[in-house]
Parts: structure tokens; sequence; C-alpha cells
């Protein structure tokens, strides 16, 4: 196991405070915990992932991030008295670089022997086609875990706003008592990275207005939302396969694999790593950093300052795992 | 006096078709460029066309609408295809304002390790897509998987969207 950019710093005690469940308890001192799981032979020979490995690794990440035994005691502390949990994706790319319906379905599987009830599991997205995106079929049976767009619910009546953002929530944020995000990680062409925090977007009923000034402060804005400030309180974030120029629509010229998952409940952290994820791979492939292409994640930093307390994206505060 | 009026009426009718033409056709022109299932060799049409004016395109591809809004994106429409039941494509044409504006998209999206395709005005590709411009209909069509006739495949399909723009 290795351990970077480890720091015991408290985190503000507002943004503390942000940090709905607690869980940060188990990062250790206040410090934010990112767990990075990876699994080299995660794929087959034709870029699926292996269903049996994707699993393992996902109980891997699960169980390091709480120190618990297994994966089901793990997601058991994570979710706490919550009864009804959303899944929300993020299908918008298309097929080819959408959250993959193995992981989406592997939590609910973990979610399922943790003790909740299948049809108190929603696995949802903007819309039926984002979900066909990632692989997921509609399905509204209470008996099963459920699958469905905001399409299909629609939005609520009432405006919610905070800053620069005015927009109407899902009917399905408002069903869930808790929302483990499993969005995909990407390169976006105007806000830098689409990872945790911009995957929030597809909650609410007008994306489009958030998206000035390279989606800044559109992002911070839109994670302070009391309702999704305080339900999206864990991220198992799909670094399966990627895009590291060129998002975030489906670019097969610029995919790779990561073959991760990245794990934790700062939004701000987890986007944090996700972006130097992307920086390292572009710097690989011989391509400028997004700073100097125009457009760096400046959102980061504004959900980490002290009027949106989202989290910290200061790696002294950090606890990133690798595993 | 019914026929003389018929004899004034039909040719200025059949003017004013011509003259709306070229207004109203433009979102039929954007769906008859995409190929019917059997018209390229192995490729199906599996899904119908999807048109978004330049207003909804965020529907479709969220934060990569704004570039081709800066660049006079006047619709999009996009179609699903398969190929021989295995390579899945999407295919999207995009209507500008201006040749320019497709000229400006298309640098965007070119890189150092693309190869040029003669395709329209001009064309370049990648291993799963290809990306060419004919006036001011710039074309962009991506595989969801690598296979190996799939760059040929794809050229293929590239052309027969091309023979109909």
């Amino acid at each position: 196991m290795k351990e970077a950019a480890t720091g015991a710093l408290l985190l503000a005690a507002q943004n503390r405070l942000t940090l709905a469940s607690g869980l940060d308890q188990h990062s250790g001192s206040g410090t934010s915990k990112v767990v990075v799981a990876r699994d080299p032979d995660l794929h087959d020979a034709s870029h699926q992932p292996i269903e049996s490995r994707l699993y393992a690794l996902l109980d891997r990440a699960l169980t390091t991030y709480t120190g618990h035994k297994n994966s089901i005691d793990s997601l058991r502390h994570v979710i706490g008295s919550a009864k009804v949990i959303g899944l929300k994706t993020n299908g918008l790319g298309g097929k080819g670089i959408s959250t993959h319906a193995v992981l989406a379905w592997a939590v609910a599987d973990r979610l399922q022997k943790a003790g909740i009830q299948p049809g108190n599991i929603i696995i949802w997205d903007r819309n039926a086609r984002d979900l066909q995106a990632c692989g997921l079929g509609i399905s509204t049976d209470p008996s099963k875990v459920r699958c469905f767009g905001s399409d299909t619910a629609g939005f609520e009546d009432q405006q919610e706003s905070f800053g620069s953002a005015r927009i109407r929530l899902s009917k399905i944020l408002g069903q869930c008592d808790m929302v483990i995000g499993l969005p995909i990680l990407k390169d976006h062409i105007m806000s830098g990275v689409t990872f945790a925090m911009k995957n929030m977007y597809g909650v609410v009923d007008r994306p489009q207005d958030l998206h000035a000034g390279g989606c800044c402060p559109g992002v911070a804005d839109l994670n302070c939302i009391p309702a999704i400030r305080q339900k999206v309180r864990f991220t198992i974030g799909d670094a399966l396969s990627s895009v590291y120029n060129g998002g975030p629509s489906f670019h097969p010229e610029r995919l790779w694999f990561p073959n991760a998952l990245i794990v934790g409940e700062d939004r701000v952290a987890l986007d944090q790593v996700a972006w130097q994820m992307i920086e390292r791979k572009r710097a690989e492939a011989g391509m400028p950093t997004l700073e100097a292409s125009g457009r760096p994640p400046r959102y980061i930093a504004v959900a980490a300052d002290a009027q949106h307390a989202l989290g910290t994206n200061d790696p002294s505060r950090m606890h990133v795992m690798e595993v | 006096m019914k026929i003389r009026s018929l004899s004034f009426i039909l040719p200025l009718a059949a003017v004013a078709l011509v003259a709306i033409a070229p207004f109203s056709g433009c979102r039929h022109r954007a769906h008859d460029a995409f190929p019917a299932s059997g018209e390229v060799a192995g490729w199906q049409k599996s899904d119908e066309t999807r048109v978004f004016a330049a207003s909804d395109l965020w529907q479709y591809i969220d934060g990569d609408a704004e570039q081709y809004v800066q660049a006079g994106v006047v619709s999009t429409s996009t179609s699903d295809y398969k190929y021989n039941n295995q390579l899945e494509a999407v295919v999207d044409v995009h209507t500008m304002r201006d040749a320019g504006g497709a000229q400006r998209i298309m640098e965007n999206g070119h890189g150092p390790d693309a190869r040029s395709v003669s395709l329209g005005d001009s064309g370049f590709a990648y291993t799963q897509s290809i990306v060419f411009r004919k006036g001011s209909k710039l074309v962009r069509i991506v595989a969801y998987q690598s296979t190996q006739d799939g760059p040929q495949a794809l050229l293929a399909l590239a052309k027969g969207v091309e023979a109909k723009l």
C-alpha cells in the first residue's frame, strides 16, 4: 500500500459540518481520505471490465477506505441509517465513456448484502438515454433495484439557489435518504475535468445555465445546494476508463484505462486527485496542461474556499491511499 | 375563370416553394444525410434520427455544446448505426452557419496523430473516428469498439454520408 500526500491538519469546523455522515472520522484526525484502488488486469482483451475483478476491486477500495474487514460492513458504515439509496451515474458521454453498468450493479449488490431492500436502491441519471449509454435498462419495479431517469420522475416545483445556481432538483434526489455518486472520470472542454462535483449537473433541470466561466463558480455553487450537500455523502468514482482530451464526449483516440476506482466522501479532494490523474496522463501523452490549454478546473479551489466549504483541495489535508 | 386562376396560382406556388426550400429544407437535408439500412454495405441504421437546435444542443452533448454554439451551429442531427451487428457507431451531422465555423471545430479536434482522408472539403481520421467538412456541414463518426475492419467500414459509412450532403 502506497500512501501519498499525507497530512494531519484539521479541516475547518465549518467544512467538517458539511460532511454530513461524519465519515471523515475514518480518515483520521479530520483529514480527507481518498482511496485510489487499481487493478492493472481489470479489463479483458476487448476492453470490457471483468466482473469478478471489478467486484474484488470495489471490495478492496471500500475496506481500505473504512478500515472494516469486508465491504458489507464498510457500506453499512457509509450509509448509516439511510434506507433509500440513490446511485447517480453519468451517461452523458454516450456508450464509449459512461459509468460502467457493472460498477452500478456491483454497488447495488453490496448494498443489498448490507441490508438495503432492492426497491430502495435507485440507479439514476438525467434520462433513459444516459442510463442506456451506461448499459443500464429502465426498471421501476419496486421489488427490484430500480433504474430510471429524471425524465421519468420530473423535477421539483420549487427553485433552489446558491450563488450563481438557480435550479430545480430532480425528484429522485428527494426520494433518496442519501446518494452515492458514481461519476466517470473525464477531461472536459469547458471545466477542465468532470468527476465527483460536476456529476451533480445531471441532478438539475437546466445544467446548461451553469457552464459559464468554465463552469466556475457553477459547479461549486451547485454542490452547495443543501439537498446536494447533505445527501451526496459518498462517491465511488469510475476511473476504469477515461478520456484525457476532448471530453465530455467520447473521443476513442484519447481513451485510456486507469483501471481504477476513486473512493471518498470529500468531493473536492476527489476532484483534486482526479485532476492530477488527468494531468499526469496528458503529460505522458505530450499534451499541454489544462492550465496551458486555458481550462484549468478552477471550480475545485472555489469549492474549497470559505464561502463554499465543500471540502479541501489542499494536499497537506488529504490522505490519498493508492492500493 | 377557375382554370385561369389556377394557371396563375400554380406557377406562383412553385416559385414560392423554390424560394423557401433552402430555409425550410435545413432539417430535412440533415435527415437526408443519414444512409438508410443497407444503403452502405453492412451498415444498419439502428436508431431514429434526432435533431437538436443550437439552443437545445446541451441536451445531447452537455458542455461540448458551447464550442459548437460559439462556432455558429444551426442544428445537429445524430443517429446510431451498427456494422454487421458487431461494430456500433454514431453519426453526428452539424449544420453550421458557414464553412468557417465548421473548419474551426475541425481544427480543434485535429491531433498530430490524425491521418488525412479524402472526404468533402477536408477530413481526418483516427482508428475509431472520422471527421470531415463539406461546406458548412461538419460530420463526425465515432465507433464504440475497435475491430480489424472498423476503419474501412467507417470510411465506407462516411462516404455514404458525404454522398448525401
